[in-house]
Order: C-alpha cells, then structure tokens, then sequence
C-alpha cells in the first residue's frame, strides 16, 4: 500500500500513530462515505461513483507526477500551463486541414504530440533546475508563467470547439462501463507505484529526495533523476489536459488547467507525502484527491455553497498535514 | 565591503540597471511612454502588487512563501467594499484587518501546528478566497460613492496617486524595518539558518508569526486599494499574484533560500514585470507589429528565466565566498 521510506524503519514501530499518518486521508474517506451514505439522497447508485471519479481523474493524474517530483523535495508549478499547451496543440492538429484530410493519422498526432510537447517542457524545467541549480519553485514558475500565454498565442486566445468522438474517446469513451480517465488514473497510479517500489529509478528517486548530497556521492544519477521526473510530471499534465479538453469538447487556454497546480499539490499533501522529500506515497494521493473531491460534492450536495466548500477545503488540508505531522514527530 | 556585501551590491544595480534600461528604452521610443498619464497610471495600477510584493519579500527572505496575499487581497476587497458606506477609515481598517486576520490565521499554522509555509498558506489561501466569496455572495460588491472612500484608489495627493503614496510609505517602512530594527535583522538570521538562530535564543516563533500578519496587512491594504481603484470589491480578483509578487521578488535579487535580499530591489522587480507589460501595450500601439496581450506572460517567463539565469552565478560566487 504505501511505499516504504528508504530504510526499513517504519516497520518496527507500526503503533496507532503511526498508522493514523499513514491512514489518516483514507479513514477520512471512509467516513466521508458512510456518512453520505446515511446522509445524502440517492448516493448510492453508479451514477454518483461515476460524476465524482470522472472528476477526480485529471486531478488524479496529475498529482501521480507531483507525487514523484514532491518526493525529490521539489515541486511543480507549471502543471496546469502544460495541460494548457496540450489541449491548446490537440484541436489544432485534428482541425487543421491535415488532420482533415487524414483523420486517422490526425487523431493519432493529436494524442501523441501535445503529449510529447507537454514532457519535453517538462525535461526543460527538470534541466533548468538542475542546470542552473534554481530553486524548484521559482524553476517552475517560468513555465507557469510563461506556459499558459503559450497556449494563448498558439489559439490567440480563442475557444477552440470540436466534435471529435475518437479523439474524445479518451475523455468520455467507456470500457467495460468504466470511463476510460478513470483506467487511465489507475494505470498511472499503479505503474508509479510499481516504479518506486520495484525499479532502480524508483529507489534513486528517493533516494534523491532523503538526502540529496548522499545521493550524489554514492553515485545516483541525481539531476538525470530530476529531470526525469519532471518530464514524468510534464506527460501527466499532457494527458490531463486532452483529458479536459474531450469532456469539454472545446479547448480554451484561458481556463483548461487553472489552479491544477494548487489542486494536485493538496492532494499529495493530503495523502500523506511529506513535502520534504524522501517518502512517495501514490496511493496516498489518489485518496487524498478523492477524499477532497468527496468532500466537495458532500458539502454540495446538502447545499452548502461552493465558497463555503473552499474554507473547508483549506481547514482539511491543514488539518491532515497537521495529524501526519503530530504522526511524525510522535 | 566583505565579499558576499559587494555581490549584493552589484547585484542590486544590475537590478536597477535593468530598469533603466527599460525606461530609457521605452521614453526614446514611445512619445508619451513619460507622459505623465502614463506613468502615474502605472504606477497606481502596480501599487497593489508592490504591496503584496512588499509583503512577501519579507516572508521570502525569513525563509518562508506566502501564497495567499492573492486572495487575502480579493477578500479584504470585499470587507472593505462592504464597510465603504461607512466612510474611508472604516472601509482601510476593515479592508486592512481583513489581512490582518488571514495573516494571523497562516501565522498559527506555521509557527503552533508546525505546518510547512507552502501547505499553510495554500490552505489558508482557500480559507480567504472562500470567505471573501461567502461575504460577497458571489458577486462583486460596488463600493459607495457617497463617502470618500474611493479616494483610496483615484484620488491624488500632492500630484501623485494616492496608492502610490501608500505603497511608497509601506516601502520606506519595510527597509527601515529591515535594516534598522531587531525584527528585520531576525528575520534575515531565522531566513539565513533557523537552527542557529535559535540556539541564539532569538524569539524565532515571534518573528516567523509577524512576518506572515505582516503579509496579511500588506495584502490588506492591497485589497482596499482594488476596492477603491476599481469601484468594487471583487472576491474573484488576486489570482496569480501570488506568483506574480514571487517573480517580483526573485526579479528583484532576493534569494529564495532565505537570509539575504532587500525591500528596495523588490521595488525595482515590480515595476520591471509591470512595465514590460506597459512597453507591449506600447509597441503595439505603433502598429509595426501586433503582439496580442497574451505575450506579456511569455515575454515575462522568459524575462524571469533570463533573470534566474544571471543569478545562478552570483549563487556560485556566493557559495565560493
């Protein structure tokens, strides 16, 4: 379930501490549940599973990619600037005359290229900040900053509308009655878990983020590492952001991943990775991005406002972090 | 002059020489770049974001970050748009304590829960965006013209804009802080290393929890002057400028390790971001080329990189030191 930090030193004292910092975002969520269950009508019917994972998705997938840079002690603004790139880039190779003319082969384009631009700009944060040795989140601030006028230039700032059902497959196709962002968000959940368990690039990448100059010294690739993971970090924000354009079906890079930094960082925070690196926990960010998630279409769904649920928010991101610190330390 | 002093300084030239650059740029350029409808619109517009700049620069070089002076401004927006009727003072002490509060609140978090500054006040930049949004239902609030409030944000005094002024006074208040009183060299030493500040038995808690109030407040009074410039307390405004006051404040030379920087560079940072903005608007007004407003956040990443870029050997020559 969680990934275990580099040495094997939270085996021996499994004590309810412990276990409340590790389980702290999923005993919420199952609260969360029951309680919706008792509470809120008609909860329980597919429906509602599948509004929240729908939802959630993007969020999902994107914090996989912040987990990882997190667990470097980095941290990646620019997420939601690429997700503005790459679904500015898709509708412009799928409408554009060649896309016309080769439907095919244009809808292929339009899944691979933005989402080879979108990790490319992300290689170019990870060797900006391991080039000039720049502090991870100003590294990643020019790529905020500059990513999302990028985007406007590349559509003029125009709403780019489409109906495009192969395309859209990735955002409202189903399989096997599961939407198919939600398999997606789980193959990523999974296949990064997996990574930092059970490959070499995984363990360097906390090793990386425990101690940096150790890492270095006993011979890790460090800023290879680095960079790595923020092109990780940048592919997840490319299929993110074609994910939202297909829900929407229109593409505005005014507002296609505003504020996704924020979101992806809550949710990692939430689940339980420490923001001072060395310790990954994926899973934990899947739970976090849904505990929040839930949270939200709880409050709604008795008729709390929308603002009252941002203060909620902002009071259960605290308070996690707080409960896992007090785990910490205790 | 030991080393690191002499860096800082030639540092904070290249600062202001950068800024003179732009401007001699732009005054041989443009006819009415000096005009003094274009500067004192400029310099009213960028007064909020010096203030939270202003803010934020101490809170970066006490080691921390502050990223809900966005917000903190929309919601004392808000207040002080609802207290305007009552009159202009009011309208700043409700707008002002607004931040107040918010800064109090990240304060808490940090210094009692142990929360670390980024998580803290990304919570609490929700808490003061949820809040403003519930007190304004929503909607923007218009500010009461009856009162005298709104010249706040459009009147003159002396000549000047009168965001100006306060801007300006809050920047002679933060270097003298910084340099001349206890709470400004604790700052430096907790942002330099907190561990031996502490050990120096320096009030650290007190001075971290000050630092975030003092960011709230800056804040604060940038939210009271978007009520009054723009006739309306707006709980959508201030997103981004959290980042927006961070590029400032690394433009301006302060390092984001904590330790070192200065009120008055911060200054120079601001100014420099908005005039870039202010050199398009004018480039495109010459009708050679039409850049659409959407370069200005690409023309000022790259300028940040550029900045970065130049800076990462000072770092070097730092460390070396």
């Amino acid at each position: 379930m969680v990934d275990a930090p580099i040495a094997a030193r939270g085996r021996r004292n499994l004590g309810v501490a412990v276990f409340f910092r590790r389980y702290a975002a999923l005993a919420g969520l199952v609260v969360l549940l029951a309680f919706n269950f008792a509470v809120t009508p008609n909860f329980a019917s597919l429906q509602t599973l599948n509004v929240n994972l729908t939802q959630v998705a993007e969020i999902v997938i994107v914090s996989v990619g912040m987990t990882l840079v997190i667990s470097t002690g980095g941290i990646d603004l620019s997420v939601g600037s690429l997700m503005a790139i790459a679904g500015a880039l898709a509708p412009l190779i799928f409408l554009s005359p060649f896309g016309a003319a080769f439907p095919i082969l244009g809808d292929a384009l339009a899944f691979v290229v933005p989402v080879v631009v979108a990790t490319l700009l992300g290689l170019f944060n990870g060797w900006f900040i391991t080039r000039f040795q720049v502090q991870p989140i100003v590294g990643t601030l020019v790529m905020f900053i500059a990513g999302r006028g990028i985007g406007q230039v590349l559509t003029n700032g125009n709403l780019q509308v489409f109906h495009n059902p192969v395309f859209q497959f990735i955002g409202l196709g189903r399989i096997f009655g599961a939407p198919f962002q939600v398999i997606i968000m789980l193959i990523a959940v999974g296949l990064a878990a997996w990574m930092l368990r059970r490959t070499l690039f995984g363990r360097h990448v906390l090793a990386v983020g425990g101690n940096e100059r150790a890492a270095r010294l006993s011979g890790v690739p460090v800023d290879r590492v680095k960079q790595f993971v923020y092109a990780i970090s940048g592919l997840c924000a490319g299929v993110a952001g074609l994910v939202v354009i297909s829900i929407n079906s229109s593409s505005d890079a005014n507002l296609v991943g505003l504020g996704m930094e924020l979101d992806a960082i809550a949710a990692v925070a939430v689940g339980g990775t420490p923001f001072t690196g060395g310790q990954a926990n994926v899973i934990g960010s899947m739970v976090g991005a849904l505990l929040i998630q839930l949270l939200r279409y709880t409050l709604l769904a008795n008729g709390v406002p929308d603002a009252a649920a941002l203060v909620v928010k902002g009071v259960i991101i605290a308070g996690a972090v707080w409960s896992q610190q007090r785990g910490r330390t205790a | 002059m030991s080393a690191p002093k002499a860096v800082a300084w030639v540092a904070q030239q290249r600062v202001l020489i950068a800024l003179v650059a732009l401007i001699a740029f732009g005054a041989l350029r443009y006819d009415h770049f000096l005009g003094a409808f274009n500067v004192l619109s400029v310099l009213r517009y960028n007064s909020m974001f010096a203030l939270t700049s202003l803010g934020m620069a101490f809170v970066i070089m006490n080691a921390g970050i502050d990223l809900s002076v966005g917000t903190t401004a929309a919601c004392a927006s808000v207040v002080a748009a609802l207290l305007s009727p009552y009159g202009l003072l009011p309208g700043l002490v409700g707008g002002v304590g607004a931040g107040f509060v918010v800064g109090v609140v990240n304060a808490f978090m940090i210094t009692r829960m142990r929360i670390l500054p980024f998580v803290a006040t990304l919570a609490g930049m929700l808490m003061a965006s949820g809040t403003g949004l519930l007190l304004a239902h929503n909607q923007s609030i218009s500010v009461s013209y009856d009162t005298d409030f709104t010249w706040l944000g459009q009147g003159d005094f002396l000549g000047f804009p009168v965001p100006a002024w306060i801007a300006g006074l809050a920047y002679v208040y933060g270097s003298l802080v910084l340099n001349y009183t206890a709470f400004g060299r604790y700052i430096l030493a907790i942002g330099g290393n907190e561990d031996a500040a502490r050990l120096m038995g320096l009030p650290v808690d007190t001075v971290i929890f000050w630092a975030y109030v003092q960011s709230g407040v800056c804040a604060g009074f940038a939210g009271v002057i978007l009520a009054a410039q723009f006739g309306a307390g707006q709980p959508a405004e201030g997103v981004g400028w959290e980042l927006f006051s961070i590029a400032a404040v690394v433009v301006g030379g302060t390092l984001l390790t904590g330790g070192m920087g200065s009120v008055v560079t911060t200054l120079f940072g601001v100014l420099l971001l908005g005039l870039i903005f202010n050199v398009l608007n004018f480039e495109n007004g010459l009708g050679w080329i039409s850049l659409s407003a959407f370069w200005q956040s690409v023309v000022r990443g790259v300028f940040l990189m550029v900045v970065v870029m130049a800076g990462s050997g000072r770092r070097r020559a730092l460390a070396a030191a």
